[in-house]
């Protein structure tokens, strides 16, 4: 038990995906301008890491590790996300629309998100067993929920300050991500 | 002539006018997470280059074949192929830089650079155009992940390249070898890069 709690704390806070381990970067940017959205993209996101996880480790003990095939990783793992994604999202379609509406759009974008595909690399590295997996994708997307929530709170206010002009967008976004993965590397020796 | 003009400048874009991290913001996963030492950088970028250019050949050659429904799969198995290819020939040649990308190099399939040139150049152009649209794409990657690796050792360790630059008094910038380094740099070259970019349009 206090070895899921530290993969949780570790995942979420220590090595947060984002601004640690530079994961899901492009949604990190594209959708921290609004608060509303971003945590949507993290719930979504959070969602599929989870289901990711434990799909991953399944495929990996059972059919490539079975069948020794471990060279074929990256082909299945995408093929496998990119197919569950798109079956999550028909489901959600068709037993909820408001959650649909809330997470729907964000659903495809997921699938070339290098943090899922990271997800289940990172758990065979790791070699993780089957609980401590599903553990470990869910603290990911916590993380990143907490990164991309936290980005869109400061890019909000980042809009009334006299930023210069050609930092603004991309750059003064990237400058206030190093100043939070500063913030970030205090809580390195906390595990 | 004027299919060689045509030629180089489709070479020439992915440099600077549509430089795929500084211009377009794409593949800022491995340009920010890689790019500790210039020697990373670049043996990320010849592994971008290695896979973009041979995926983009493939898909042009075979363009006319695959049916618009499932093309992004097609496109990802096709590069998902080669990654996997690069990724067991960088174990095999060079374990030590292996072992410094880690996971980034099999993260390499779901690099939007890669992706979006099948989708927007290679899926629609000759095997020649795209080839040279690839390599002047991977190369600009290259060079931008290489002069981003290049500063963050340079003020994080004083070298380049592991080559003593910097004279012995100076105090290494920890922080830049470190991920704030990563993503301060970055963000300073994107800037940078729109600067220069609005000067050169006045």
């Amino acid at each position: 038990m206090a070895n899921l709690v530290i993969i949780f704390l570790s995942a979420v806070i220590v090595n947060n995906y984002v601004l640690v381990n530079f994961l899901g970067i492009c949604p990190f940017v594209g959708v921290s301008k609004k608060l509303g959205p971003a945590i949507s993209m993290g719930m979504a996101t959070t969602f599929v890491m989870t289901l990711t996880a434990a799909v991953a480790w399944l495929i990996n003990r059972y059919i490539l590790e079975g069948l020794n095939l471990q060279f074929l990783q990256t082909v299945s793992f995408i093929l496998v996300i990119a197919s569950l994604v798109q079956l999550v999202e028909m489901f959600i379609k068709k037993v909820s629309k408001p959650l649909y509406d809330a997470l729907g759009i964000f659903l495809p974008l997921i699938t070339t998100n290098c943090a899922i595909l990271g997800i289940a690399l990172f758990l065979v590295l790791k070699e993780y067993n089957f609980i401590e997996s599903i553990i470990f994708g869910f603290s990911a997307g916590v993380g990143f929920t907490l990164a991309i929530v936290i980005m869109a709170g400061i890019r909000e206010e980042l809009e009334l300050a006299d930023v210069p002009e050609y930092f603004k967008g991309a750059p003064i976004t990237m400058i206030v991500a190093g100043c939070l993965a500063l913030a970030f590397m205090g809580f390195s020796g906390l595990i | 002539m004027a299919t060689k003009t045509g030629y180089s400048k489709e070479f020439i874009k992915g440099l600077w006018d549509e430089n795929p991290v500084l211009r377009m913001l794409l593949g800022l996963c491995p340009a920010l997470a890689v790019t500790n030492s210039a020697i990373n950088g670049f043996s990320m970028g010849l592994a971008v280059v290695f896979t973009l250019v041979l995926s983009s050949t493939i898909i042009s050659l075979a363009r006319n074949i695959i049916p618009k429904e499932v093309r992004i799969p097609t496109f990802i198995i096709v590069i998902a192929t080669f990654v996997t290819i690069a990724d067991k020939m960088l174990a095999a040649y060079v374990p030590d830089i292996s072992k410094a990308l880690g996971p980034f190099v099999p993260l390499i399939v779901v690099n939007c650079i890669i992706l979006g040139r099948q989708e927007a150049f290679a899926s629609k152009n000759p095997v020649g155009r795209s080839i040279i649209d690839a390599l002047g794409m991977s190369v600009g990657f290259t060079i931008t992940l290489t002069i981003l690796g290049a500063i963050r050792e340079l003020l994080g360790v004083g070298t380049i390249f592991a080559v003593q630059i910097m004279p012995q008094s100076f105090e290494p910038w920890m922080v830049m070898v470190l991920q704030p380094g990563a993503f301060l740099t970055l963000g300073l070259m994107i800037g940078i890069s729109n600067w220069l970019n609005a000067r050169r349009a006045k």
